[in-house]
């Protein structure tokens, strides 16, 4: 892509939403990043999507406002979006494209990564075994995230999916290999009182020395939360395959993110999927998540959680129908446990992380994750069934092995996935918070866990039948 | 092959316009740009021609060169194909690391077959004999399971002149000569180039009359798959699709399996490459990658790849069944696969029907699944060969009637349905017995009655008798309450709920129960339909349902599942005895208490 950079093109020929049409262009690449000078004297900054027959179309990042097919000056650059990086980008925070917001200086440059990437050889990649201690119970506890998986939190408007993700990013490590740990978070279309929430709450707990930031507000330009994702993605390589760091990626929200597509995908006239979404939506969304990972012979790894906000709480809305189908599980935030007051309001019943089963267990968590979680989730589900019983029936009508399942599920959401804003549990508390929780229960109830691991429980104390 | 080189005038994604060629075919394979990216012809206009990429397309320009190849989209046919893993386009995804790293670049060239490494390869036939296309003239140990046959290729007739002597030799020296009727001399070699958009010829399709074993409990009995025969399963996320296809890929009993992973996730792939190496074959012992080929093209690689990536799976199997193998290929997802369709399609402008899948969406998909059959395959003598497809569907929100799901359904003969509610309640497989159904019942049912048991067909009637009753029972139940319930319709009940958890419930997980073997499959729903009858009768001659749940062999029934693979058949003569033996003693201690007496009477 070796070509003069310098000429400026002024036959801008249309503009239209959130795309410029160029004409008598020659050369111009696919995908090349674009400098457009505004009437006005502005700077923006776009990216060719179709080019040729002496034309390019370009997607404006910054929006096609004050712009004319006048004045208006293009220059292509002949590269690619490339986003600097370093390990000084730890405790910086960004905009939605990786200019520098905070007071600190521009970016240093170890090199400069293109923030499209590319797809991990399948042949290179590790499954991943080890998890990440979020200090979460309703996570650690039931549905354990693992380094290099990606695991979405599907939330709705009016629920505190935001409050958690900023104590996910206080509390997750690795235990025993904290320095070695980075999150990176990403956020599209947020809104200015919520970045104020997270880099206030990131500060005063300094979880933002090993964090990176990119804020893309929701009053920012729109069509910036199409590289936003990208960007955060581009840093945490670097870091987990340059500096060998295990990095958590929280993105949040990826409605945003899919909605500034649609406009694209609108702008362009493209042929619409379901409710308007571009057809290419799951391969656009899988570029994103799948470069979640860990790979063979290097030391750090990518996890991934993004954040997304189901429109009316529907699971089939294309976004979690898509998302559910590329990643690895996925974590409810629920309604009713939330009207309830129980934090976090993680609904255990549809929630899954589908590669817990490696990742828990003797040398990871503890050798009884396995059996625990399994007792916990079906006395869980039994109280939970119990409870649409006496909804019928009433509660007389129950037996006392009834009455104690129903009296369990109370107690499970009020004292093991209720914990509060600021309480940070190690794997350890967590399980013993689940063993006590099965005092209640007779040895011959726990079907689910093995007699020796259940006299091991109550050797430590932590299991007290009556 | 001449080359010809013209230039890109238009680029919108994997779509590139390009001019200058005007030989040009149809899904003729071309290189793109300076950096020589892979991509294949599909529109021809007058001036211009219109070609899919098959790499990431960022930074090409208009100007640059294309260069035809004269080739249309192929594969390397021959030893070394299987324990392989490949990308979309067949190129060997151990080598790519090689020489790109862990990320894959852009314009990497690799060749589908290793051509340095030696086969044994031993004639067997000499000069003078002659020889059709299908023809064996020798083979190959590729494996410690599969010893590779190597065939004559389409377009060579006549008389061996030459033929090469036991030793070792790489793929493409040549083995042979064939001298034609027309006096020209044709060299074989061990490998052939096929190309991918066309069947492998053969003689004619042949009933299918034997089930492809699955290993599956709810599959082998209530909607059996036979060898060639063609089967989806659709279901949203988290029912099982692909945990079920790679259990197909572990257990089925073909010779040959070919696993393609069309735009799905990365680590998946991952988990079948580390796990299979280290599963053993229940057979032979030998390690179950020594009969797989493996094709990865996951999500995040590109589109238009994920498009030929079916078509490459398709082709080896074949090449497979030419050979005379059962073959098994699975597609994991087929709706990934139709989306790359639909995004192709789109890009070109075409007209676009239901959800914007273009109109040839059903066609493409019956083409597809016709490739697979049992057939007499090409060559002298009457060989056989099969090849049986499997494809999960990937409905958007579960819903079965959008198009990918409904066009599948007009094609296929089996239809596993996956059950979102099933799944949520930890049910696996997540199969819904009632809705899903195999068109094979009655062709694969003398095959049934001969290998499992002259009362098979019996037995599955009656289990799914039992569950249809019990589903409308059910229905009473939630309004009415359990208590209501007359003792025989309870009996049922109960029926129905040992052959859902003693039975269908099969975990993936664990290392006996995630395989069943067909002997066993017969023994258990036998001993379920067994104590069935027999508590109907004890019901009906005025035993509580309640003392029956009390019996211990009840305990052996819930354990069966987990009896080991050679030694099954003395768990269930054990338990058989002990279902008689508990009734007998239950009905005469009532007898002897007068309870019986008493009860009928009330």
């Amino acid at each position: 892509m070796s070509k003069a950079s310098s000429i400026v093109y002024r036959t801008v020929s249309d503009v239209s939403g959130p795309l410029l049409v160029a004409e008598n262009t020659h050369d111009v690449a696919y995908n090349e990043v674009v400098k457009i000078r505004s009437p006005s004297g502005e700077l923006l900054t776009g990216t060719v999507l179709e080019t040729g027959k002496g034309r390019a179309v370009i997607q404006v990042f910054e929006g096609t406002s004050g712009l004319d097919t006048d004045v208006t000056a293009v220059r292509f650059t002949g590269e690619t979006l490339k986003l600097p990086v370093s390990s000084e980008i730890l405790g910086r925070v960004l905009d939605g494209a990786g200019n520098p917001l905070d007071k600190g200086p521009p970016l240093t440059a170890e090199d400069h990564w293109d923030i499209y990437g590319s797809p991990i050889n399948p042949y290179a990649r590790q499954y991943p075994r080890q998890p990440i201690q979020t200090g979460v119970s309703a996570i650690d506890g039931l549905n354990t995230l693992v380094r290099g998986q990606k695991l979405p939190l599907f939330s709705g408007s009016g629920l505190p999916h935001n409050r958690l993700a900023a104590q996910i990013v206080r509390q997750a490590k690795i235990p025993g290999e904290e320095s070695d740990f980075a999150i990176v978070f990403g956020a599209m279309g947020i809104t200015a009182t919520e970045a104020q929430y997270f880099m206030q709450s990131f500060e005063e707990t300094g979880a933002l020395e090993h964090t990176t930031l990119f804020l893309n507000l929701a009053d920012d330009p729109a069509i910036e939360r199409i590289i936003t994702p990208r960007a955060a993605l581009t840093a945490a390589e670097y870091l987990a395959y340059t500096a060998d760091m295990h990095v958590l990626v929280l993105l949040t929200d990826m409605t945003n993110y899919a909605e500034a597509l649609r406009e694209i995908s609108a702008a362009r006239s493209e042929v619409p999927g379901r409710r308007g979404y571009p057809g290419y939506l799951y391969t656009d969304l899988s570029l994103i998540y799948e470069r979640a990972g860990r790979i063979h012979g290097r030391n750090g790894t990518i996890t991934q959680m993004p954040i997304l906000s189901m429109p009316q709480d529907d699971m089939t809305h294309p976004i979690p129908d898509l998302t559910g189908y590329i990643t690895e599980g996925q974590m409810i935030v629920g309604r009713g446990l939330h009207r309830r007051g129980i934090f976090p309001p993680i609904d255990p019943g549809p929630s899954l992380s589908r590669l817990m089963k490696e990742g828990i267990g003797e040398g990871m968590t503890r050798f009884d994750h396995k059996e625990i979680q399994a007792q916990l989730y079906y006395a869980y589900s039994e109280g939970r069934d119990l409870r649409d019983l006496v909804a019928v029936v009433g509660s007389e009508a129950l037996t006392d092995r009834d009455q104690k399942y129903l009296k369990f599920a109370d107690r499970f959401e009020a004292e093991f996935i209720n914990q509060g804003e600021y309480e940070d549990r190690s794997f350890e508390q967590t399980l013993d918070i689940g063993w006590n929780l099965l005092s209640d229960f007779p040895e011959r109830e726990l079907k689910r866990c093995d007699p020796e691991t259940i006299s091991w429980a109550r050797n430590k104390g932590v299991y007290k039948p009556n | 092959m001449t080359e010809e080189t013209g230039r890109i005038e238009n680029i919108a994604g994997p779509v590139v316009e390009c001019s200058g060629i005007p030989a040009v075919r149809m899904y003729e394979v071309v290189r793109v740009g300076n950096q020589q990216l892979i991509g294949e012809v599909i529109e021809v206009g007058e001036e211009e021609f219109t070609a899919q990429v098959y790499e990431e397309t960022s930074g090409i320009a208009p100007g640059e060169p294309v260069h035809a190849t004269g080739d249309s989209l192929s594969v390397e046919l021959g030893p070394g194909l299987l324990g392989s893993i490949y990308d979309g386009i067949q190129r060997p995804l151990p080598d790519l690391r090689e020489m790109s790293g862990d990320f894959i670049t852009r314009g990497l060239s690799v060749e589908g077959l290793n051509k340095e490494k030696k086969w044994q390869f031993t004639p067997s036939l000499k000069v003078g004999d002659s020889v059709e296309p299908g023809d064996f003239i020798g083979d190959v140990p590729e494996t410690g399971i599969i010893t590779s046959k190597i065939l004559i290729p389409l377009g060579v007739k006549g008389e061996i002149i030459e033929i090469a002597k036991k030793g070792e030799y790489t793929v493409n020296e040549t083995i042979c000569k064939v001298k034609d009727a027309q006096g020209d001399v044709h060299s074989v070699m061990m490998m052939q180039r096929t190309p991918v958009r066309v069947g492998r010829p053969f003689k004619e399709r042949v009933g299918m009359h034997t089930p492809l074993i699955t290993g599956q409990r709810v599959i082998d009995t209530f909607m059996p798959q036979a060898k060639g025969g063609t089967g989806a399963i659709p279901g949203g996320f988290g029912t099982g699709k692909t945990v079920t296809l790679h259990q197909f890929a572990k257990w089925a009993d073909a010779q040959v399996v070919v696993y393609v992973g069309c735009g799905e996730r990365g680590n998946e792939m991952t988990e079948a490459l580390e796990e299979w190496p280290h599963l053993k074959d229940p057979k032979s012992g030998r390690p179950l990658m020594e009969r797989t080929v493996l094709i990865a093209n996951t999500s995040n690689m590109p589109v238009a790849a994920r498009e030929a990536s079916i078509y490459v799976a398709v082709t080896i199997a074949e090449y497979f069944r030419d050979q005379g193998f059962d073959v098994a290929l699975m597609a994991d997802s087929t709706s990934r696969w139709a989306e790359a369709l639909r995004e192709i399609s789109g890009r070109l402008g075409q007209l676009p029907s239901e959800e914007g899948y273009p109109a040839y969406l059903g066609s493409r998909l019956a083409q597809f699944y016709e490739r697979g059959g049992r057939v007499k395959t090409l060559g002298s003598g009457d060989r056989m060969g099969s090849v049986t497809v499997c494809g999960a569907v990937s409905p958007p929100g579960g819903d079965f009637s959008e198009p990918v799901t409904q066009a599948t359904l007009r094609i296929v003969k089996v239809f596993w349905a996956l059950d979102k509610d099933l799944a949520a309640r930890r049910f696996f497989p997540a199969i819904n017995t009632l809705t899903s159904y195999s068109l094979y019942f009655g062709t694969l049912q003398k095959w049934q009655e001969d290998n499992m048991g002259k009362d098979w067909p019996d037995l599955v009637k009656e289990a799914l008798a039992l569950l249809q009753k019990d589903q409308e029972l059910r229905e009473i139940v939630q309004l009415v309450g359990p208590d209501a319930l007359p003792e025989s319709e309870r009996a049922i009940l109960e029926a129905a709920r040992m052959i859902k958890e003693d039975f269908l419930t099969q975990s993936a997980l664990h290392e006996i129960d995630t395989y069943s073997p067909i002997g066993k499959t017969y023994r258990m729903l036998r001993i379920i339909i067994k104590f069935s009858k027999k508590m109907t009768e004890a019901v009906q001659l005025g035993v509580q349902v309640r003392r029956i749940l009390e019996l211990s062999v009840l305990d052996n029934i819930a354990r069966m599942k987990i009896s080991p693979w050679d030694s099954y058949n003395e768990t269930m003569d054990t338990i058989e005895r002990k279902i008689d033996g508990e009734f007998q003693s239950l009905l005469q201690e009532l007898s002897e208490s007068g309870l019986l007496h008493h009860e009928s009477a009330q």
